[in-house]
C-alpha cells in the first residue's frame, strides 16, 4: 500500500516535473541561478562567512544541474523527434517597425538536443569544479570574488548555448571571454599573471570582431537577399532563411556563404584556440587550476565548436568554408601536440593537449560530423577536467607546477593517481575508455569524408593518427614524470606530500566514472548498438556524417579502429621507454636533435612573432597617441586656461571698481549725511527749545492761515 | 478807554513773549529762570482775566481762573525751588551758570 502510494507520487512528480510547459517556463532558472549565485557572493561577498559563499556558489549550479536534468527528461518525454524543442522567450530586446514589415529579436531560449548536451556538460561538470574550488581556494582571501566569477561565466556560458538567436549568443560569448579574462588574472597582483589574462581577453576580442562582422554579412545578405520579410535572427528562422545565401551575387568571386562561414570560424579560433588565435591559452594557466579545468578544458574553448555545430546549416553549404575547418583543426591537433612534447610545466602540457584535441573537435565539424564533435566535446570534458582537476591536486601538494619537481606521487596520492590514470587512458585514445570511442569516430568520419581536395581526407586522417600516438606519447611522459619513479623534490617538501580533501578528490572520482563509461552514449556502428547521442542530436543537425550508415564498411572501420589502437599503444610503450626504462633517453635524443628541440620547446618562437608583428607596432601607435594627447590636447586645454586667466583679471578690475565702488558709494552717502544732521545737535537746551518755540509759531501759523 | 477782555489778552501775551525770549537768550541759568517766571506769570494773567470777564457755564464758575492761578504760582513755588537745586549742583561741578558752556551732550 505504501508503495503503491510512493509510485503514485513519484509518477504525479516526475510528470509534473517533465511537464513540457512548466520547463518552457523555468528554462531561465538554468542561466540566471548562476547569475544569482554570482551577483549575491559579488556584492555581499565580503560581508559572508566562507561557508555561505561556499554553498551558494555551489547550490545556484546544482539546482541549474538539476533543472537542466528535468529538462533533459522532458525534451525525451516528447514522442516526435522533430518537435524536440522548448523555447521560453523573456522580453523584447529590439524591435523596429516600418510599414513594410518589422525585424525584432528577443532574449530567449532554445531547449533543443544540442544545447541540451550541452547544458548538462556545463551544468554537471561545473558543479563538480566549483565543488573541487572549495578544496583548492581554501585560504585564499578573495573567495567571494572567485565564487562570483565563477557563476558569472557559468551564467555567460549557458546563456551562449541557450540563446535562441545569434545576437544573445554573442552577449554570452563575450561574457565569457570577459569572465576568462577576469579568472586569469584572478591573482592580479602578480604581474604576469595579470598580463596573461589581458592576451587571453585581447586575443579574443581578435576572435570577436571576425564573429561579429561575419554577424553583419549574414544578416545584411539576409534582410536584402528576403526583400526586407527577414523577422529576426533566431536559429529556426535562419535556418529557413539561409538558401537565400546561395542566390546572393558573390563578393570577391567567393560566396557570400563561405565568407560568412570563414569570418565566423575566425571567431570560433579566437574562443576555441586554434591557429591562429592559440597564443592565450597556454598563458592562461596562470589562472587557479580549476578555472583552468572549467574554462579552458571543458567549457568556453569548447563555445567555438559549439557555434559551428549551431550554426551547422551554413557551413553545409559552404563547403570551401568547411574544408578550411578541417585543415585548420587537423594541423592545430598535430602542431600542439608536437609543443606539448617537450614543455616541463604540468599546465602547459595539458593547455596544449586541450588545443590538440579541440583541433579534433575542428577536425569533425569540418567533415560535417557535427555529432561526432559534440561527442568528443562531451567525453573531452570528462577527462580533460580530470586531468586539471588532478594537476590541480599534484600541484597543491608539491606547491610547484614544474614537472622536474615532481616524481614518484603514486605512492602519496593513490586517489589523484588512479583517477588520474583513467583520464590518460582515455584521452590516449585506449578501448573501451571514452576517448577512445569519440576520437575514433573522428578518425573514422575523416577518412570517410569527401572534401572538396581529394585525397585531403585521407591526408588529414593520417595526421590525425600521428598526432593520437603523439598525445598518446606525452601524456605517457607526464604520467611517468609524475607520478612514477622517486621524488624529486626534495627530502623536505616530500615530507608534506599528502592526498587531498574529500571535496577534492570526490569530483576527480566522479569525472574517472564518466571518462570511463562516457563513451556508452556513442558506441560504433560495429556493435550493433544504437549511437543514443547520434540519434539524439540528429534533427538539429542538417546533414551529418558518422559511422557505421554504410553497411558495407563495418571490417574497414574494424580495421581503422585497430590501427589507431595499435598507433597509441606505440606511443604509450615509446612513452614507456623513454621515461621509466631508459630514462637517459629523452636527454640523448633531445641533445642530437637539439635545434628541432629548441623549436618545439619555445613553442615554434610564435609568441615572440606576434610580439614583433602585432604588438610593439600597436604599442608604438600607443606611444605616439599618448604623445598627441599630452601635447595637443592638454596643451589647447593650458592655453585656455591662460587666457581665461587674463580675462579673468578684467573681471576683477571691473569687480573692484564698479560694484565695490557702488556699495561704498552708499555708505559715504549716508555717513554724510550723518555727518551733516550731527551738526544739529548742539547739546545746548536753549537751541532745542529755539526750534520748539519756532515749530509751535509755524504750526500755528498754518493752522490760522488752512 | 475802559478796559476789556483783549487788553488783558494783549498784556498777558507781552509777558508771555517778553518770558520766552528771555529764556530763549539769556547765558546765565537764573536769568532763564526769572523768564520763566515772566511765562507763568503772563500765563496766570491770562487764567485771571477770563475768569473775569466770561460769563459762568456748566463746567466752569466765576471764579475757576483764579483758583488755576493760585495753583500756578504754587507749582512756580515748587518748580522754581528744583530748578535752583539744579543749579547749585551744577555750580558745583561745572564751577559756573553759564549755559553756554554745558555742551557735553553735542553730536
Amino acid at each position: 500500500m505504501a508503495l503503491a502510494l510512493e509510485t503514485l507520487i513519484s509518477c504525479t512528480a516526475m510528470n509534473t516535473l517533465t511537464d513540457p510547459e512548466i520547463i518552457k517556463r523555468s528554462l531561465w532558472l538554468i542561466p540566471c541561478l548562476p547569475l544569482a549565485g554570482a551577483v549575491i557572493n559579488g556584492l555581499l561577498g565580503r560581508r559572508l562567512p566562507a561557508r555561505i559563499i561556499h554553498f551558494i556558489g555551489c547550490a545556484s549550479i546544482f539546482i541549474s544541474f538539476l533543472v537542466s536534468v528535468a529538462g533533459f527528461f522532458t525534451l525525451l518525454g516528447i514522442e516526435e523527434p522533430q518537435q524536440r524543442f522548448l523555447t521560453q522567450s523573456l522580453y523584447q530586446w529590439i524591435l523596429t517597425v516600418w510599414h513594410q514589415g518589422s525585424f525584432g529579436l528577443e532574449v530567449a531560449f532554445r531547449l533543443d538536443p544540442l544545447s541540451m548536451v550541452l547544458c548538462l556538460v556545463v551544468t554537471g561538470v561545473g558543479f563538480l569544479i566549483h565543488l573541487y574550488s572549495v578544496g583548492y581556494m581554501a585560504g585564499d582571501e578573495s573567495q567571494s570574488r572567485y565564487f562570483a566569477y565563477l557563476n558569472l561565466f557559468t551564467f555567460s556560458m549557458l546563456l551562449l548555448i541557450l540563446a535562441d538567436n545569434l545576437l544573445l549568443m554573442f552577449v554570452g560569448w563575450e561574457g565569457v571571454g570577459l569572465c576568462s579574462y577576469l579568472l586569469i588574472g584572478f591573482w592580479f597582483t602578480d604581474l604576469e599573471k595579470a598580463q596573461a589574462g589581458m592576451k587571453a581577453f585581447i586575443v579574443n576580442r581578435v576572435g570577436d570582431f571576425g564573429f561579429f562582422v561575419g554577424l553583419m554579412l549574414l544578416f545584411w545578405t539576409l534582410f536584402e537577399g528576403s526583400n526586407g520579410t527577414m523577422t529576426g535572427l533566431g536559429f529556426q528562422q535562419l535556418r529557413e532563411a539561409i538558401p537565400l545565401l546561395g542566390t546572393a551575387s558573390p563578393i570577391l568571386g567567393v560566396g557570400v556563404a563561405t565568407w560568412v562561414a570563414l569570418l565566423f570560424l575566425v571567431g570560433a579560433t579566437g574562443k576555441s584556440a586554434q591557429i591562429p588565435l592559440y597564443v592565450w591559452l597556454p598563458d592562461a594557466m596562470a589562472g587557479p587550476t580549476p578555472v583552468s579545468a572549467f574554462i579552458h578544458a571543458a567549457t568556453m574553448v569548447t563555445a567555438g565548436v559549439y557555434m559551428i555545430v549551431r550554426l551547422n546549416f551554413l557551413y553545409v553549404i559552404a563547403p570551401a568554408a568547411m574544408a578550411v575547418v578541417a585543415v585548420v583543426g587537423g594541423v592545430t591537433a598535430f602542431y600542439a601536440a608536437t609543443i606539448a612534447l617537450t614543455q616541463n610545466d604540468i599546465k602547459r602540457v595539458l593547455a596544449y593537449s586541450t588545443i590538440s584535441q579541440l583541433g579534433y573537435m575542428f577536425l569533425a565539424v569540418g567533415v560535417a560530423a557535427f555529432s561526432t564533435g559534440i561527442f568528443h566535446l562531451v567525453t573531452h570534458a570528462f577527462f580533460k577536467a580530470l586531468l586539471f582537476l588532478g594537476a590541480g591536486s599534484v600541484i597543491h601538494a608539491v606547491h610547484s607546477n614544474e614537472m622536474q619537481e615532481m616524481g614518484g606521487l603514486k605512492k602519496y596520492m593513490p586517489h589523484t593517481y588512479l583517477t588520474f590514470m583513467v583520464a590518460y587512458l582515455a584521452i590516449s585514445g585506449i578501448p573501451p575508455f571514452s576517448g577512445f570511442m569519440s576520437k575514433d569516430e573522428i578518425l573514422w568520419a575523416t577518412f570517410n569524408s569527401h572534401l572538396p581536395v581529394a585525397g585531403l581526407g585521407k591526408a588529414l586522417w593520417a595526421l590525425g593518427l600521428l598526432t593520437a600516438g603523439l598525445t598518446a606519447f606525452y601524456m605517457t611522459r607526464l604520467i611517468a614524470l609524475t607520478f612514477m619513479g622517486s621524488f624529486r623534490g626534495g627530502s623536505e617538501k616530500e615530507k608534506h606530500l599528502h592526498e587531498s580533501p574529500a571535496v577534492m578528490t570526490l569530483p576527480l572520482m566522479v569525472l574517472a566514472v564518466l571518462s570511463a563509461v562516457g563513451g556508452v552514449i556513442g558506441l560504433p556502428a560495429i556493435t550493433h548498438l544504437p549511437n543514443l547521442l547520434h540519434d539524439f542530436l540528429g534533427p538539429v543537425l542538417s546533414s551529418h556524417v558518422t559511422s557505421g550508415h554504410q553497411a558495407h564498411a563495418y571490417w574497414l572501420e574494424l580495421l581503422l579502429m585497430l590501427i589507431s589502437t595499435g598507433v597509441a599503444t606505440s606511443g604509450i610503450y615509446l612513452g614507456w621507454l623513454f621515461y621509466v626504462k631508459r630514462p637517459e633517453l629523452p636527454g640523448q635524443v633531445a641533445a642530437r636533435f637539439a635545434s628541432l628541440h629548441r623549436l618545439l620547446f619555445e613553442k615554434y618562437y610564435v609568441d615572440e612573432v606576434y610580439q614583433t608583428l602585432f604588438v610593439r607596432p600597436i604599442l608604438k601607435l600607443v606611444a605616439l597617441s599618448g604623445r598627441f594627447d599630452l601635447n595637443t590636447i592638454d596643451g589647447a586645454v593650458n592655453l585656455s586656461s591662460r587666457v581665461t586667466t587674463k580675462f579673468a583679471f578684467l573681471i576683477g578690475w571691473e569687480d573692484l571698481k564698479i560694484v565695490d565702488g557702488a556699495v561704498n558709494g552708499l555708505a559715504e552717502i549716508f555717513k554724510r549725511w550723518g555727518a551733516a544732521l550731527r551738526h544739529l545737535q548742539t547739546g545746548r537746551v536753549q537751541h532745542y527749545l529755539y526750534s520748539v518755540v519756532l515749530g509751535i509759531f509755524l504750526l500755528s501759523v498754518a493752522m490760522i492761515m488752512f | 478807554m475802559p478796559y476789556s477782555l483783549p487788553s488783558f489778552l494783549v498784556v498777558s501775551s507781552l509777558l508771555f513773549c517778553l518770558g520766552m525770549f528771555t529764556v530763549l537768550t539769556r547765558r546765565n541759568a537764573i536769568g532763564i529762570l526769572m523768564g520763566i517766571e515772566l511765562v507763568l506769570n503772563g500765563a496766570a494773567l491770562n487764567f485771571v482775566a477770563f475768569s473775569r470777564f466770561l460769563e459762568p457755564s456748566q463746567t466752569t464758575s466765576l471764579l475757576s481762573g483764579q483758583v488755576f492761578t493760585l495753583f500756578i504760582i504754587a507749582i512756580a513755588a515748587a518748580e522754581v525751588a528744583v530748578a535752583l537745586a539744579i543749579i547749585l549742583s551744577l555750580y558745583s561741578r561745572m564751577k559756573t551758570i553759564d549755559v553756554e558752556e554745558f555742551k557735553q551732550l553735542q553730536g
